[in-house]
């Protein structure tokens, strides 16, 4: 893949409310045509930066710049974006089809050519033939694919969307997770999401910026955020992570020897550990997700290494069942999850039973 | 069996609403209700001197709308009905406005309390303080004449329409202001952003999102305002002079001065009839606004 040329590029970007930092330091590229999230806990500055993108929120230093262009003092009604609100926004005494036909007054389209395309716009959300209908009639998965079409009419170059699926339930937040993606790749717009909700944002961007108290802690796809967090508040924020207490033995050319509690010592690849030299005060750990260690059942054998370890707890989830186990040398438990393949039993706590692991799983933080 | 039908009947839940009800509906019936029963009796009987005879007549009627006296009084009471709605709401939605936007949240309730303030006086002394302000030797044209502007003082601001639409403007300020930003307090501020996000400068959505959605409390002031307003007895009587008297001088020149129940009464009636079609008109014109609207 080539790389895609960049969209948004954030410069040192700061922001004060009095003597509240929000943002602090903020430097960042998002690049055409990306479906990109922002990643974090309430209160962690997300809203915050998209709206800087908006035009919604100064900035009090650095710079914001949209397709080359530095977006200092251009107002929200110049920007090339549009944006779907939390809130939808969606305005109550318009109807459906006035509502997405809202911004495109100033195109000074005739009739017929207005009516054709709030038409599209509807068809490409599924709402083909609400254009009459009250917009405070709709449900909430209608109202976001009203303000998905409302914005997308406007062809932006980029779209923002400020935590759309907060609001629906479990089932249509998912069904809309599926149509965001599509409707991405229809358009080929650079979709900036801001979410909360770190598994809609692993299962719809293309890459993450997680960020703490205002400042982007790692920014990477997916599957490396999951795989290779560069710090504990990213590896716990994104999934499960279980963390034992390691010593640093040895380090150099591009290796790193270290010594685990109930994993014993080990070699590790410079890679595994993503966050860098510096030491936290909290000691080095070794960390891994629970899926990465697996209960051999009888006759199995491990592919890579193997250890012993006690069941403590056990939580049975139907397709999954997850074990609290202590593995031997380690008092802290651990959580393994384990897919209930056909056949195979749910163990008992007490149980001691053989765990396999794979060195390239762990990741070091220090 | 009777007893426990009466008990079964209190306990539907029609049954208790009434019940609940009742203490305000016999208030509201014979204040309301009967008054006005008896004011359109009076309206359809013959008056004689000294008594009302119990013929019934459209005469009242005939002359109340015939008459041109009575006609120039009532189009004036609309007329200055209407500037003083006009003028008053013109001149709140700026103020609403303000307190719904541009006060901080924390202030909005003093902002309010002190736009309460003229409640604090009695109606009658604020009407006569304007008799002073505006009066041949008041605050205005004594005003004027020591800076200079004028050598004579102003005649047209005191015992004519002016001062009874100055005066009720004043009066009914609050009234006009409540609804307003009562309404513009429930806009979202996302349908703000949204409107400029979608490429509409501050004006423009003001335009086309804060106004029409300010409207249900802009349609609330012009009834509140309008319909006292054109019934309002006290102002034209004080601040009005001989070509400022309305249609409720003129109910109560012939009830308590000429002593014509039946024709005060067709008076009457004619005016609330008047104020009724005018109101319904204009709602129906608005009706948009008011419906649905519900998120």
């Amino acid at each position: 893949m080539t790389e895609k040329p960049t969209m948004i590029a954030f410069q040192d970007v700061h922001k004060y409310y009095g003597d509240y930092h929000a943002l602090r330091g903020i430097t960042a590229t998002i690049r055409a045509g990306e479906f990109f999230s922002l990643l974090g806990p309430s209160g962690c500055g997300k809203t915050t930066l998209l709206r800087t993108i908006a035009g919604f929120e100064g900035i009090s230093s650095g710079a914001v710049m949209i397709d080359e262009r530095n977006m200092a003092g251009v107002p929200a009604n110049q920007r090339p974006t549009n944006m779907v609100f939390q809130s939808y926004a969606i305005f109550p005494h318009l109807t459906v089809g006035e509502n997405v036909g809202f911004g495109l007054r100033r195109a000074g389209l005739s009739k017929p050519e207005l009516a054709t395309r709030v038409g599209e716009a509807l068809e490409m959300v599924g709402l083909k033939g609400y254009g009459d209908r009250a917009a405070h009639a709709l449900s909430g998965g209608q109202r976001q694919r009203v303000a998905l079409a409302r914005a997308l009419i406007l062809k932006p170059k980029v779209l923002l969307l400020d935590e759309p699926l907060s609001a629906l339930d479990k089932k249509m937040r998912e069904q809309m997770q599926v149509e965001l993606i599509r409707l991405q790749r229809q358009v080929g717009i650079t979709f900036i999401l801001v979410t909360h909700d770190q598994e809609e944002a692993l299962v719809m961007s293309d890459r993450i910026a997680v960020m703490f108290e205002g400042e982007i802690t790692q920014l990477a796809d997916p599957e490396t955020l999951y795989r290779r967090p560069n710090s504990r508040k990213v590896a716990n924020f994104i999934g499960t992570m279980n963390f034992l207490p390691a010593m640093i033995l040895a380090e150099g050319a591009g290796k790193i020897e270290v010594e685990a509690k109930g994993f014993g010592k080990l070699t590790l690849d410079a890679e595994q550990a993503p966050g860098g030299g510096q030491a936290s005060a909290e000691g080095a750990a070794i960390g891994f997700r629970p899926e990465t260690l697996t209960i051999l059942f009888d006759g199995q054998t491990a592919s890579d290494r193997e250890t012993m370890a006690v069941i403590e707890e056990v939580v049975y989830f139907g397709d999954m069942t997850y074990y609290d186990v202590k593995l031997d040398g380690c008092d802290a438990p651990v959580r393994i999850s384990m897919r209930n393949v056909f056949g195979r039993p749910v163990l008992d706590i007490g149980t001691r039973t053989r765990v396999a692991w794979s060195p390239g799983a762990l990741v070091l933080f220090r | 069996m009777g007893q426990s039908r009466w008990a079964k009947l209190r306990q539907t839940e029609g049954a208790n609403g009434l019940l609940m009800i009742s203490p305000p509906a016999v208030y509201a019936i014979l204040l309301l209700a009967a008054p006005l029963g008896t004011i359109i009796l009076y309206s359809f009987l013959t008056d004689g001197y000294l008594e009302i005879i119990r013929t019934f007549t459209f005469a009242n009627y005939i002359e109340a709308w015939t008459n041109d006296l009575y006609r120039s009084v009532m189009v004036r009471s609309l007329g200055v009905a209407m500037t003083v709605t006009a003028v008053t709401v013109f001149l709140a939605f700026p103020i609403a406005y303000f307190v719904s936007f541009h006060v901080a949240p924390s202030k909005k309730s003093l902002w309010l309390f002190l736009i309460t303030i003229p409640f604090w006086t009695s109606y009658l002394i604020r009407v006569f303080l304007w008799k002073v302000i505006l009066g041949y030797n008041g605050v205005v044209n004594s005003g004027l004449i020591g800076i200079g502007v004028i050598d004579q003082p102003l005649d047209f601001i005191l015992y004519n329409v002016n001062s009874v639409v100055i005066t009720l403007a004043h009066a009914y300020a609050p009234f006009a202001i409540l609804p307003i930003f009562v309404a513009l307090e429930k806009i979202d501020r996302s349908l703000l952003e949204a409107g400029q996000d979608l490429g509409e400068s501050k004006f423009m959505t003001f335009l086309r999102v804060t106004l029409p959605l300010a409207m249900p409390g802009v349609i609330a002031s012009v009834l509140i305002v309008f319909i006292p307003t054109i019934g309002d007895y006290v102002t034209p009587q004080l601040v009005g002079g001989p070509e400022g008297r309305m249609v409720a001088n003129l109910i109560q020149l012939q009830y308590l001065k000429l002593d014509n129940y039946p024709m005060g009464s067709a008076i009457a009636v004619s005016a609330m009839v008047i104020v009724t079609i005018v109101s319904l008109i204009f709602v129906g014109l608005n009706r948009r606004y008011l419906r649905g609207g519900k998120r």
